[in-house]
């Protein structure tokens, strides 16, 4: 079901002399219970895009709708219980409990003091064990690290009971694991909650693996919308990151770096070792396989077996113990050049 | 237990409020007994007329000056530090007071010179004239400020210009001064220094009595200051039009500053520091409790400052300013860093 539509919308910046537009004729919609991510170069108006739909600037024209209702048409009130944000923006208060900031996602629907009544202290609870922060919501928030922070402002959304949630780059600077709870966290939001959830990021492998739609924004498409696997299969996200040095692993369903290769080893082995030689190898400029057909071979091995053999032709079997000696007996067989 | 603390230190700086005013009562260049304070503060008739008069037309109205214009600035000050999200903002930041000053420069330093009679010597009338100088002066800055926060997005331009209003204001009066007769020059600097005994009996209860009106009001606000805190886009996204909220902070903080400023001239220090002395001693920035006791601990310190400032031997020499800044400042510095010890430790 589709929470939040866009009809023929254009977004950017008006000033009294000029129009700058950032994208224009943008026709699609989010579903609700499914996580979509925004991915697109830096400049391309990723935020302006958040931005105009959290109703934090006007849009040009075109409409959007949200819960079936156009954006304009909703007071601060109601769209305060419509749309959750978690943004860029560090909130960096002093002397404030994690609790306290999520109490704060109640505001909307606290009386004149802001005091939290017996419900509310009910729904932030449930959102700090959603959000599984039990341990850090009696810390201040100054002290909380910025992933920690983080889930904190996710639970402060959640607390805020709407159906929307927008997150503008959640997962920048954060460490690679962090990365990966966040994007895991709200993937099972949207399952457990329902809630329609829609981020941008410039964390290609994670969006492509965790979201269920990915919307593709440049310049010179607009904006391209798919599952993940569609995108791929239609050459979309090939072309979207065409550039030197990068390439669409079609078998992976991921991006990797190109390699130049300036010479070639026959690999012969499987499992894990096998792929971690090849992975080395090609690093290093050498293309290495099953399939290539060169007169320098290795052999990986697997798992059981330890070590690797080297074999040169006019040589004897070169035995190695790691990748790193492996690395250095290799440069020294090759032709050079 | 956070709770019990916050309840025991409430309970401390309340009985700091009354035990300081009454030694405001007690002490000064006349000594005048305890019983017979008491018995001219509840009504008793029967002590000599001097003593009633020190009590009920200096010492009294002092006290309570001091006690609201702490309780308005320290406000003033809470305000001005949680919209600017800066801790160094205080009520004069946005050179509302500068513009209090400019109003009074204009009639200090002009008087002698065009109506040809020093201005200090005009007694009551003065009194008035300077008063009404220093607020049109301070709301008209302040008016300034409101316009352009509508027409300004940043809190960081607004703040700066503020500063410029203030150094604007600062040169007029550098000017003002290099025309000026002499006594017309000592009697601005006096009004500079601030003070919490100019203000007399009539004038008192005016003061007072707005001030007992603006304060509450300002307590309307706390709701929209917890949000503001947590930065613009949240806030609004929370439901809070920001615009509207800021126009109302800075106007409320503006007409606090305007006020305790026309009477009492520009009291410095107080409302940058008890703010701060209270997220120390209270470890919350919740305004729902800051507010309230910003305005006690506000109070208790300008008491303890006009008490200090007229403890024998100083008789009234002592500037308020300089009592404020010179015995309150190392005190808020030793406490804020004793917390800030204690906060590492903990972490």
């Amino acid at each position: 079901m589709s929470t939040v539509r866009l009809v023929n919308l254009s977004i950017g910046y008006k000033s009294k002399h000029d129009t700058k537009v950032v994208a224009e004729g943008i026709c699609t919609e989010i579903n609700g219970g499914e996580l979509t991510c925004l991915l697109g170069a830096n400049g391309v108006g990723k935020s302006t895009l958040l931005r105009t739909l959290s109703a934090f600037q006007p849009k040009l024209s075109g409409e959007i709708f949200i819960m079936d209702r156009e954006l304009g048409t909703y007071s601060d009130k109601e769209l305060s219980k419509t749309i959750g944000v978690v943004l860029t923006e560090k909130c960096d208060v002093r002397n404030m409990s994690a609790r306290e900031l999520i109490g704060m996602g109640r505001s909307p629907y606290t009386g004149f003091w802001g005091t939290l009544g017996e419900e509310d202290s009910r729904i932030v609870e449930e959102s700090i064990a959603l959000v599984k922060i039990e341990n850090l919501a009696s810390r201040m928030v100054h002290t909380l690290s910025d992933g920690e922070r983080q889930k904190v402002m996710i639970a402060k959304a959640l607390a805020q009971q709407t159906p929307v949630i927008f997150l503008d780059e959640p997962t920048a600077f954060l460490d690679f694991p962090s990365k990966v709870e966040i994007m895991q966290l709200l993937h099972q939001l949207t399952r457990e909650t329902g809630k329609t959830i829609f981020l941008s990021t410039h964390d290609l492998e994670l969006a492509l693996q965790i979201a269920d739609k990915i919307w593709l924004m440049d310049k010179q498409h607009g904006i391209t919308i798919g599952t993940p696997e569609d995108l791929a299969l239609e050459g979309h996200l090939s072309s979207f990151f065409a550039r030197k040095g990068i390439v669409f692993d079609m078998e992976t369903g991921l991006f990797r770096i190109e390699n130049q290769y300036t010479s070639r080893i026959r690999l012969i082995g499987h499992g894990q070792k096998y792929a971690m030689v090849r992975k080395a190898l090609q690093r290093n400029g050498v293309l290495a396989n099953r399939n290539v057909e060169a007169d320098v071979w290795v052999e990986t091995g697997d798992l059981t077996t330890s070590g690797f053999k080297i074999n040169a032709p006019g040589k004897p079997v070169m035995e190695v113990a790691n990748i790193a000696e492996l690395l250095s007996a290799v440069a020294n067989v090759l032709p050079r050049g | 237990m956070g709770r019990g603390r916050n309840t025991i230190w409430m309970f401390f700086i309340t009985v700091s409020i009354v035990v300081f005013l009454l030694l405001n009562m007690l002490l000064g260049s006349v000594s005048i007994p305890f019983s017979s304070v008491w018995n001219v503060l509840v009504g008793g008739g029967d002590e000599p007329v001097a003593w009633q008069n020190i009590i009920l037309k200096s010492r009294l109205p002092q006290a309570l000056t001091a006690l609201v214009a702490g309780a308005g600035l320290s406000i003033s000050g809470l305000q001005m530090q949680t919209i600017f999200r800066n801790p160094l903002a205080g009520p004069s930041v946005l050179g509302i007071s500068s513009g209090a000053s400019l109003g009074v420069a204009f009639v200090v330093l002009l008087s002698g010179k065009l109506g040809g009679v020093a201005l200090s010597r005009l007694g009551f009338i003065g009194e008035v004239a300077l008063s009404v100088a220093a607020i049109v002066g301070a709301l008209s800055v302040m008016g300034l400020i409101v316009f352009a926060s509508r027409k300004i997005r940043g809190s960081v331009t607004l703040l700066i210009i503020g500063v410029m209003i203030g150094y604007i204001a600062n040169a007029v009066i550098g000017v003002l001064k290099f025309f000026s007769v002499e006594e017309d020059i000592k009697a601005y600097v006096i009004w500079g220094l601030g003070s919490f005994a100019r203000v007399s009996g009539n004038q008192m209860m005016l003061f007072v009595t707005i001030m007992a009106v603006i304060i509450p009001l300002s307590f309307l606000l706390i709701k929209p200051l917890n949000l503001l805190m947590l930065g613009d886009g949240y806030a609004r996204n929370l439901g809070l039009n920001i615009n509207r909220a800021r126009v109302w902070v800075i106007t409320c903080s503006g007409v606090l500053t305007a006020i305790v400023t026309a009477y009492c001239g520009p009291i410095i220090f107080l409302g940058l520091a008890v703010p701060h002395l209270c997220r120390a001693i209270f470890q919350t920035s919740d305004h729902r409790i800051l507010m309230p006791t910003s305005m006690l601990v506000g109070a208790s310190l300008a008491l303890l400052c006009n008490l200090i400032a007229r403890l024998p031997g100083f008789e009234g020499a002592l500037p308020v300013n300089s009592v404020t800044a010179l015995v309150g400042a190392p005190v808020v510095a030793s406490v804020l860093f004793r917390k800030r010890k204690r906060n590492e430790v903990e972490i």
